[in-house]
């Protein structure tokens, strides 16, 4: 597998749509402070402009990274400025670009105070989490994925709700542990794996397997933390509940991935023998984490708290797709990570939405309002139907396929997680009746009035998207196919290495190219 | 007796800075008070023509007045650094001093008295040379400690850092009078062979060494021996406090370095025992201890100490058993490196204090930093840089210092040591982000905002200005920088 480096003299749009944001910050610095917002809408849909050549020109045929750029940044030990993109984080990418413009537009009058503090670090995590998605490169991937603390921190600190020093440190604290003996597994990387940090080298030297096991377990404490796993997710209630909306945006949709991608750019590749090993503890967390957070949700009055416990849920999902180990449960977990962006996201906007007009985000003082508010509600039955998984929307796409790749995994944790779909549909049903169809409450009514054009404006192409992903994924699992097969190949490969021949027959099915595709264009039509 | 010219030559720095120190105590007493700026900018000629003359011959290795003094790559490099701080710390005291009405024109000949005596240590090849490099740092130091004269604080930590400053020196003497008896001599070449040569288990070395290691445990403030700094540390006017944590800190472990390596080479397997677990003490008491604290100077006195158990980590490192050649010499860069970037951020932290006055005093305490970023956005988005990078996260240049430490602990063999440092490093990011806590989520009190000011002059501007650089550049492109102390750490492999 070669690099698709972009020819010379051609545009290096990864470092453009890397450090554009950080152009924006520049001009944020310079500009009066009344202009902070309109810089930080016109910087971020920039990227997003800056974005779609990658997605245009993307080669669909090839696993391997495409608009590579390297360049040496720290001669001995060898460090590079590495960046490219194949199918499994253009996704990603595309995602935290489209999200940066409306992340400034939810916070458009939501942010009063420190506006330009504040947009300024909404591009830094930008910078920081595009970063994290494009790096090749080990220590260029830990100091983008370390850069996002700061930002992260001051988001949650500063515009935060009443409790929010405490939940800023609970984030931080929680997430720096967690990336420790990430920074220990790589260096321990560099001397196994040849005297190098590059990360497509890494996956693909031998390690031995009692070493994989010990890199293993650093590894999963750094991604566990960030997706968040149970046991690991209780910093993120905290987190979303305290942070503005804009900030429970970024963390819900592109935050959390940030760890789902870790298992499956680093741990898979580089260490097929301990994940194969560890798979069984691993699927058991994730379908306790979907049960765990669905039964959670159902306890919450608050909403983000709901949605809070609602992601952990779904990123259950993730991983579960991501371990099952084969083409439809990896595709499944990218389109469900792309999924939970966009639904979650949204339904963290829609809350904001709300807590504008009332400044609460009980669902007691938030209920009943179709009535007065019909825009909204509609808006927010979408997505709350998409959380759920209806056919027809995006989340039943990824969750399909990450059920089917379970399933062939194992029957009894596929059932599990079926049970995990059954129960959000009951929370968010029941969430979704009280403040849509609720008795209205009488001393809010003066406050509420229904969204403006700035907030359809965000809201929309959401819409888009869910239905978009719900009717025809082709386009978005076809990016996915090349890169996702070559990764499970290997995969594989290890597992009838590890296994005895018997078992040869299930492998060959689960090795099938995309069956996947094939099935959903049937579901489509 | 005739000293030969070229011997001379070889410590022209050091003999400009005495002169220069010299003249600038002559020249106090008959300069007009309203010219004093002058001497300071007279002492900073002098360091910046020492930096030039240490610059040009630093690819050099040579020995001079039979062997008692070495000026090589090694040697240079600190003498590079230890300029640079000194500069700034005079450029940063020609404010202070004066909001702080001590404005005497001898502390800028103090500094470089012990700027020399630093220079020597880093340059002994005999251990009486660098006993004395060690004093003649300390003895102006003591005095600067106590500079503010009206203040009990400043008073006591001088009388505390003089005690115990010179108990470590006596038991410094005691180590260096028992290797004379073993090797019949105080050149590091020679106490090297007779090492060898009485090998690892012969009760006198292994007494003297561990006198010296307690002796410069003292001077880089490593835990056990750490009793003093915090103290020490916050009673000293702050500009002198940044000298110490900073400018002596570095200076100690450039002698240290140099005492284990060309001296106790030959038994790396005696030493590296005890600095290991002077290293995990210091690493694990400076950083948990930090993390009480409420006043920033004392905070950052406990977080120097932490800092002095990261740069030990790298001694460990050159001292495993099994680590040879390039992995050593990468032990020894590491440490440069380190003590080179910390130097940087502790200076820019430091400084922050010394300009935020509250009323006529310094703004030490953690409550003065409240709501900053609402009064002083510059200031309070610069101690935010200084403490990420404190906290070693990136982008900063703390990170790489981090990263090239725990590379050449993992490269030896001591991934569990890189793992006890970093989670400290984490434990550390508690206590530095609470000051970004306080400047950024909390807002200030009415009374705060009449009464607090920056002390924001040109010469501040300057020492800031190269600090933040020091930090964010060195962050972004370390390269220049690590090969530098790549080069510096060749004598060695």
């Amino acid at each position: 597998m070669t690099d698709m480096a972009i020819p010379s003299g051609g545009i290096p749009w990864i470092t453009l749509v890397l450090f554009l944001p950080l152009v924006g910050v520049v001009t944020i610095l310079l500009a009066k402070e009344e202009l902070a917002k309109w810089i930080a809408l016109a910087f971020s849909l920039v990227v997003v402009a800056a974005s779609l050549p990658l997605w245009a020109m993307f080669d669909v045929s090839t696993p391997a990274m495409q608009f590579v750029e390297r360049h040496s940044w720290i001669a001995s030990p060898p460090i590079n400025y590495a960046v490219g993109v194949d199918g499994i984080s253009l996704p990603l990418v595309l995602l935290t670009t489209f999200l940066g413009p409306l992340c400034v537009l939810v916070s458009w009058t939501a942010i009063q105070t420190r506006v330009r503090e504040f947009m300024i670090s909404l591009l830094v995590m930008e910078t920081a989490t595009l970063g994290v998605f494009v790096s090749l490169d080990f220590v260029l991937f830990y100091i983008f994925w370390e850069i996002m603390l700061i930002p992260m921190y001051l988001l949650i600190g500063v515009w935060g709700g009443p409790n929010r020093i405490y939940a800023a440190i609970k984030f931080f604290l929680y997430t720096l542990t967690g990336s420790v003996l990430l920074l220990v597994a790589i260096l321990v990387l560099f001397f196994e794996g040849g005297q190098t940090f590059d990360i497509l080298a890494l996956s693909k030297a031998e390690y031995d397997p009692s070493l994989q096991n010990w890199l293993f377990w650093a590894f999963f404490v750094a991604f566990a933390v960030k997706v968040p796993m149970f046991p690991f997710h209780t910093w993120l209630p905290d987190a979303h509940v305290e942070a503005p909306t804009a900030g429970s945006v970024v963390l819900a949709s592109v935050l959390l991935k940030m760890g789902a991608y870790g298992f499956l750019r680093l741990t898979l590749p580089i260490l097929p023998d301990a994940t194969a090993a560890f798979t069984p503890i691993i699927m058991t967390l994730s379908v306790v984490a979907i049960i765990y957070g669905a039964y959670m949700a159902f306890a919450q009055a608050d909403l983000k708290k709901l949605i809070a416990y609602s992601s952990v849920s779904h990123m259950g999902f993730v991983t579960l797709g991501i371990f099952a180990f084969n083409a439809q449960g990896v595709e499944g977990a990218i389109l469900q990570m792309v999924n939970h962006g966009i639904t979650t996201g949204a339904l963290f906007m829609c809350i904001g939405i709300i807590y504008e007009r009332t400044h609460s985000r009980e669902i007691v003082d938030n209920s009943g309002l179709a009535k007065p508010m019909p825009r909204f509600a509609t808006f927010l039955v979408i997505f709350g139907l998409s959380s759920i998984g209806l056919p027809g929307m995006n989340s039943f796409v990824g969750e399909f396929l990450v059920l089917i790749g379970t399933f062939l995994w194992s029957k009894l944790a596929a059932t599990l997680a079926a049970l995990g779909v059954i129960l959000a549909a009951a929370y968010i049903l029941w969430m979704l009746q009280r403040v849509v169809y609720g008795v209205p409450s009488s001393h809010m009514a003066p406050k509420l009035y229904d969204m403006n054009w700035r907030e359809m404006s965000m809201l929309l192409p959401l819409v888009g998207f869910v239905f978009w992903i719900g009717l025809y994924p082709k386009p978005l699992l076809d990016v996915m196919h090349a890169s996702v097969n070559n990764l499970v190949q290997q995969e594989v490969r290890v597992m009838t290495v590890q296994d005895q021949p018997v078992k040869n027959t299930e492998q060959y099915v689960i090795a099938t190219p995309h069956p996947s595709s094939a099935l959903l264009e049937s579901e489509a039509q | 007796m005739t000293i030969p010219l070229a011997d001379l030559v070889t410590i022209l720095p050091e003999m400009i800075v005495v002169f220069a120190a010299c003249v600038l105590l002559v020249l106090d007493p008959i300069t007009p008070p309203s010219k004093k700026d002058w001497l300071a900018w007279m002492s900073l000629g002098a360091l910046v023509v020492c930096f030039f003359i240490t610059g040009a011959t630093m690819n050099d290795r040579v020995f001079a007045f039979s062997d008692l003094v070495v000026v090589d790559a090694y040697a240079s490099f600190w003498k590079l650094l230890l300029y640079l701080v000194s500069g700034l710390t005079i450029l940063l005291s020609m404010t202070y001093l004066k909001e702080e009405g001590i404005d005497l024109a001898e502390f800028y000949g103090l500094i470089l008295l012990s700027l020399t005596g630093m220079m020597v240590m880093v340059s002994g090849a005999d251990l009486l040379v660098i006993y004395l490099g060690i004093e003649l740092m300390s003895i102006p130091l003591y005095i600067m400690a106590g500079f503010k004269r009206f203040e009990a604080r400043s008073i006591e930590a001088s009388a505390k850092y003089f005690i115990l400053g010179s108990f470590s020196s006596g038991i410094l003497l005691y180590g260096i009078s028992l290797l004379y008896g073993a090797a019949g001599s105080t050149r590091l070449a020679d106490i090297a062979v007779a090492v060898d040569a009485r090998g690892l288990e012969d009760p006198l070395v292994l007494i003297a060494m561990m006198l010296l290691i307690v002796g410069f445990g003292f001077k880089v403030a490593a835990v056990p021996f750490h009793m003093w700094t915090p103290d020490v540390y916050q009673g000293a006017p702050t500009s002198v406090t940044i000298f110490m944590a900073v400018a002596s800190k570095a200076a100690s472990f450039g002698a240290f370095l140099r005492v284990l390596l060309e001296a106790f080479g030959g038994v790396k397997p005696n030493w590296n025992g005890p600095i290991l677990v002077i290293c995990i003490g210091t690493l694990v008491l400076g950083n948990i201890v930090a993390v009480v604290q409420t006043n920033i100077k004392r905070m950052l006195a406990y977080s120097s100490i932490a800092h002095a158990g990261y740069a030990l980590v790298g001694l460990v490192v050159v001292g495993w058993a099994g680590t040879e050649g390039a992995v050593a010499s990468r032990g020894v860069s590491s440490v440069m490196l380190y003590l080179a970037i910390y130097s940087f951020m502790t200076l820019g932290a430091f400084s922050i204090v010394a300009i935020l006055r509250r009323g006529g005093l310094e703004g030490e305490e953690l409550e003065d930093f409240t709501g900053l970023s609402k009064r002083h956005k510059g200031a309070a988005f610069l101690m935010l840089l200084f403490m990420v990078s404190l906290a070693g996260i990136p982008p900063t240049a703390g990170f790489i210092a981090k990263l090239y430490l725990f590379m050449a602990a993992v490269d030896a063999g001591l991934a569990w040591l890189a793992v006890v440092g970093l989670v400290f490093a984490a434990v550390s990011a508690f206590f530095y982000l609470r000051v970004v806590m306080v400047m950024y989520m909390r807002e200030p009190s009415a009374t705060q905002e009449i009464e607090t000011r920056l002390a924001l002059t040109p010469t501040t501007t300057v020492v800031l200005a190269c600090a933040v650089a020091g930090v964010v550049l060195l962050g972004i492109y370390p390269s220049p920088l690590i090969s530098v102390t790549t080069f510096a750490a060749i004598p060695f492999r």
